[in-house]
This record gives structure tokens, sequence and C-alpha cells, in this order.
């Protein structure tokens, strides 16, 4: 079931000539604005039942504006927005509150903001002081709070009800981290009794943890929508899209995208993941010493080359990672034409499932200047655990456990 | 509009409970400020001018009638500034909560008026308060108050709308306002009775609506008399005319204002 429908959304900005027009058309007047500033143009999307949507892109990209829309403050210019539900939205923590005011009176003003009723906030009231934690001070005016405990009571107060659709706008990281870690299961308790969640953040990793959607948007247009890991990827090479790179994503077995961008002075000829023997293998077993086998071939003349390599789990997070820059082993003056070969020697301590391996050659510890290749999933392996007793995680630590008893 | 007022008459209330403790917070005499302002101008003017003016005051024979006159106009003033005052901001100072929260915007000039009732209704009590120690006696009629602040509110509020709308947008109204309130201060008879205006001028002060209600401001605390209700139907009418056309504004106006907010 869809909870919330947008369809052809846009949003301009108009101007006029002067304010006197815009204050003719209110009373019907035929003027024309002298100028329209598009922010947003044709989005369409929807957010199923209990489903989580992310929304990236840059700075000025237009996820506020969209989130706004869709919460009710802004009005589109075109286009519908069908909402199932009960809206909630945490655009900023602590609208509304008062500084002279204690928690207590600022909750039922935000509350009552939000459009609850008196009643309703009064039986929320004992779970919302128990889940802010902050004990007397809660009937104190909150202007002698930390901002710590500020944003306990805001984030309390945001996620007071449940709704059908909860709209998040960078807000997820408040207080310390115990507070942190509590507000996170929160949203995710929300989650799981069937809440769909919004969510616009540039923290890539939170939004991959939460998200089974993922929208991107650029310049005002929904440029991709897909599964998180294709959609992260493709940003993240199109972050470093200038100086006339090309990004380009390839269908890699089931369910997988590879992203491949970059300006091409030199790519990627060889991936191989190769075991003691030197046999190329995809399936290793725990604790495994393996090599990765990179070779590279430069397409002209270039100052400073750099191979940076990650082994990122199934849900794309970045298990270990590091770059030539950072083991010092930057290789300066490439001619045309050579070629390279990196191997990189590692044991697999990692735990069971599938892994894959993202690749960039680049000319410093980053991929955001002279990127000439950037390429996920550019070899895709799996761990099995053969020999070893059971272990749950992503890690291979290798413990032993010493039990002692007392007599 | 009328819908949303009430689903969310427990906020409008709590909100306009909020302002009025709110002030209590910092300052020692907290709302109090409230009348004092009014009660200090009057006082100023009173020292100033009684003695000029004094003697023009017809048919009262209690020494300090020129503070009771003026104490009298001040109420009815203070309402209608206060009002105006605070509409002109309303929009703007709530910009960011404009913003963020998807609110019915209608609750804040709710809030106004209801906070500026309030304030009004204690700057009375007050009033009545210096009464009794001024010796001067008034009765069951001042209950008249009640129809002719409805009438100043709605011109107050009608007025209050349209440039609080237009502000969003033209942000010049709020330096203009302050000047117009000055000049419409000493264009109506607060600080001089209307006797002391030459005849040929007085046609003139009579398009200023709030003469016949300050007026009848004078006529129920001072005189203890009924006013003059015929005078305010066609006052009425105006005034809801104004409301009414500054409610089609703030409709109009109200998708747009977030936009240039």
């Amino acid at each position: 079931m869809s909870i919330l429908r947008v369809s052809q959304l846009g949003k301009s900005y108009r101007q006029y000539a002067s304010e006197l027009i815009r204050f003719a058309r209110w009373f019907g007047l035929p003027f024309k604005p002298s100028a329209e500033h598009w922010v947003l143009n044709e989005i369409s999307f929807e957010v199923l039942k209990g489903q989580s949507v992310g929304i990236i892109g840059k700075n000025g990209a237009g996820k506020s504006t969209l989130l706004k829309m869709i919460t009710g403050v802004l009005q589109p210019s075109t286009g519908t927005i069908q909402v199932n539900g009960k809206i909630a939205a945490i655009l900023e923590l602590g609208m509304g509150f008062n500084p002279d005011l204690n928690a207590r009176q600022n909750v039922y003003h935000a509350l009552g903001l939000m459009g609850h009723s008196h009643g309703a906030i009064d039986d929320a009231m004992p779970d919302l002081e128990a889940f802010a934690e902050i004990g007397e001070y809660f009937d104190q005016p909150i202007r002698t709070y930390s901002s710590g405990m500020q944003m306990r009571v805001a984030f309390a107060v945001a996620t007071a009800f449940r709704p059908d659709i909860l709209i998040v706008d960078e807000a997820l990281s408040v207080g310390d981290a115990y507070f942190q870690h509590k507000s996170f299961d929160r949203i995710r308790e929300m989650k799981e009794q069937g809440t769909s969640l919004l969510i616009v953040s540039h923290d890539l990793s939170s939004i991959q943890a939460l998200c089974d959607k993922v929208i991107l948007l650029q310049n005002g247009g929904l440029i991709m929508e897909g599964r998180p890991e294709t959609v992260l990827d493709y940003y993240n090479a199109s972050l470093a899209e200038h100086q006339n790179q090309k990004v380009r994503q390839v269908e890699h077995g089931v369910n997988k995208v590879q992203t491949i961008s970059g300006t091409g002075e030199v790519t990627i000829s060889k991936v191989e993941l190769l075991d003691h023997d030197g046999q190329c293998i995809e399936v290793a077993s725990v604790g495994q010493e393996l090599t990765l086998a990179v070779g590279a071939k430069a397409h002209s003349n270039i100052e400073k080359l750099v191979l940076g390599f990650a082994i990122k789990n199934h849900l794309g997070q970045v298990i270990y990672g590091t770059n030539t820059y950072h083991t010092k082993q930057i290789q300066h003056k490439i001619a045309a034409g050579s070629e390279l070969s990196f191997l990189v020697k590692f044991p697999a301590n990692l735990g069971v499932g599938t892994y894959s391996v993202q690749l960039a050659l680049c000319s410093s510890d980053t991929h955001l200047e002279n990127n000439y290749e950037w390429r996920d999933l550019a070899y895709v392996f799996e761990i099995a655990n053969v020999g070893r007793d059971f272990f749950a995680g992503m890690a291979w630590l290798d413990s032993a456990i010493e039990v002692k008893k007392a007599s | 509009m009328f819908d949303s007022l009430w689903t969310y008459r427990y906020f409008i209330f709590s909100a306009i409970r909020n302002d009025l403790t709110a002030r209590f917070a910092h300052s020692k005499l907290g709302a109090l400020w409230v009348i004092f302002n009014p009660l200090a101008q009057v006082m100023i003017y009173a020292l100033i001018l009684s003695n000029v003016l004094a003697a023009k005051l017809p048919g009262i024979d209690n020494k300090y009638a020129f503070a009771i006159y003026l104490l009298a106009g001040t109420l009815g003033w203070a309402l209608f500034s206060e009002i105006i005052t605070r509409s002109v901001s309303m929009f703007v100072e709530s910009a960011n909560l404009l913003k963020k929260i998807n609110f019915p915007k209608v609750t804040l000039p709710t809030i106004m008026l209801g906070s500026c009732l309030l304030n009004n209704l204690i700057l009375l009590s007050v009033i009545l308060v210096i009464f009794t120690l001024l010796d001067h006696s008034f009765s069951m009629t001042i209950f008249w108050l009640i129809p002719v602040t409805g009438t100043l509110v709605l011109f107050g509020f009608g007025i209050g709308l349209i440039l609080g709308v237009i502000n969003v947008f033209v942000r010049d109204v709020s330096q203009v306002v302050p000047i117009f309130l000055q000049v419409l201060f000493w264009f109506t008879p607060i600080v001089y009775p209307i006797s002391i205006i030459p005849a040929e001028y007085v046609s003139w002060m009579s398009l200023n609506p709030l003469v016949p209600i300050i007026e009848a401001y004078h006529n129920i605390l001072m005189y203890d008399q009924a006013p003059d209700m015929t005078s305010f139907l066609h006052l009425n009418v105006i005034g809801l005319a104004i409301t009414l056309v500054g409610l089609l504004m703030f409709r109009r106006a109200s998708p747009e204002m977030v936009d240039v907010l």
C-alpha cells in the first residue's frame, strides 16, 4: 500500500515586477509574474507502508524544498502529493520552544503546534518524560538546560506519537552517544511497527543502514531511484564529476549494478583475487591469506598515481580500506602506455558473507581531484567458514576464551 | 479556516497563557509592565497638560477629572495600537516556525488578538482600581465597553491583518506603521477634549473612525453614560468590511507567504 505518492511535483519561486502586481493577483486580476525560478521539476516517487526512503543530493539540489512540500509547509507550484495517513516531520529540533517555559509547558505548546489535542498530550506525557531522561530538570525553564538536554526533550517531542510516515531532515545524531543510540532505536522501533521513513541526510552510512530505497536529486530533478548501494555508489562517483568525467553503471549479476567513473588517463585492466598458490578464487575461507592483484594501464603521461581499495560488505558498508598515499607508495612520472601491477596481500579475517572490492585510481588520497578511474564492485567474493568454530559478525577476531572455575 | 481554529483551540489558549507567563519569567514585575507603559504616559500628559486643558472639561467636578479623561481614552487607544503593532510583525516574527512546522497560520492572528484583549482586560481592572482611589464612581454602564471594544477590534484586527500580510512582502510597512500610529494618536481626542477643536475642522475629525469610539470610552468611563449606538451601526459595517478584506488577503497570501519569509 502506498502511504505517500508524489507525482509530477514542481516548485517555482515567482518574482513580480512590483509587489503591487502580486497584491492585485490576490483580487483576481490576471497579471503574470515577471520571472519564475524553478527549484524542483517533475519529481515523482512513491513510499510504501513500512518502507524507508532516503533522499540524497548535493547542497541546493532541492532536498529540503521537497521535504517542506511533503510536510505541507510549502505549497507546490505543480503536481500533487497524496498522503494516506498521519505525517510527522523533524525538520529542525526544538521548534516552537520558549526558553522561559519549562519542558512540560513547552511540550504542550510544541505538540499543540503539531495539532495534537490536549488529552492526547496528557496521555503521552509520562512516556515522553521517561524517554527524555532529564529528571527533575523537566520542570525547570529550558534556558537552564545544556544543549544536549534540550535536544533530548526536542527529540522526545518529535517522536512522541507514532506517525504513518516520519520525515527526518539531518536530525538523527543528537546528544551524547547514549542518546544517539536511543533515538536511533526509537526510529527503528517505529519502523518495525510499520512507520515509513523519509530521510534526508549527508551521513551516507546512516542512509545505508536505515533505507530500503534511495532517491538522488540533482539540480532540482530526480535523476536516480533504486537500491541504496547502487544509488550511493553512483552519487559517490558523481561527486567527482567535473573535468569531463564519465559515470557509467553496468549490470553486474543479480541485483548488483557496477559503477565506473573517471577521466580515463589510467584505467584498470585487470582485477583478480588470488590464493597463496596464485589461483584465482571467488570463495575464500575465514582467515585465508589472499592477494588482490590489480593491473593498471596509463593512456597518457601523468605526474602521480595512487591506488585505493576498499572491501565492502553486502550492505555496501566499508569494512576496510586504504590507499598507496597512506602507505607512502605514490607512483611518480608514469609514461603513456606503461602498465603497473599492484599486489595487495591481506588475511581474510572477515565474517561469513559476500564482499565486494572497490578500487580507485587517482592522484592523491581523495578521489575528488584527478579521479582517473573509480570502480565499484570491481570484484565480488564470498567468505565461507571452513574449519573454524561458529562465530557471528563481520570480522574474524580469532578470539580465545579462557574459563576458570573456582572450586 | 474555522475548523482548524477549533482543532487548535487548546493550543491557542495555551499560547495566550504562555505569552503572559513568559513575561513574568525574567522580570520582577512581569506583565505589569504592560500596564505601566500606558499609565506612565497618562501621568506625563496629566502632569504637563492638566493646567492647560483641565478647565476645558465640562460636566465633571472631580479635581482629577483630566487624569480620568486620559485614562478612559488610553484604555481604547492602548488596545488599538497594541493590535496594530503586533499584527504588523506577527508573520515576520514567526518566520522560522512557519518555515518548519505545518500548522494553520490563522492561529497566529487569533493568539495575537487573544493576548491583546487579555492585556486590555488587565489594564481595565487597574484603571478601575485607580478610579476608586481617585474617588470616581462607575456603574453597570461599563458593560457598554463590550460592544464598543468589539467595534474597535473590528477596525484594529482588520487593518492589522492587512498590514501584517503586506509586511511579509514589503517590509517597509513595519517602518511606516509607528509614524502612522503617532499621527493617528494626535488626531484622536485622547489627550485633549474634542471641544477645543475649531468648529470648521470637527467634520474632518469625524472621518477618523477612532473619534466616535474613543468618545464612547469617555462617555462610559467618565460620564457614566451609555454611548450613542446609532452611530456605531455604520462603524461596524465599515469595520466588518475591512476585516473581511483582511481575511481575503490573508487567505490569498497564505500559500505565497512562506516563499518569501
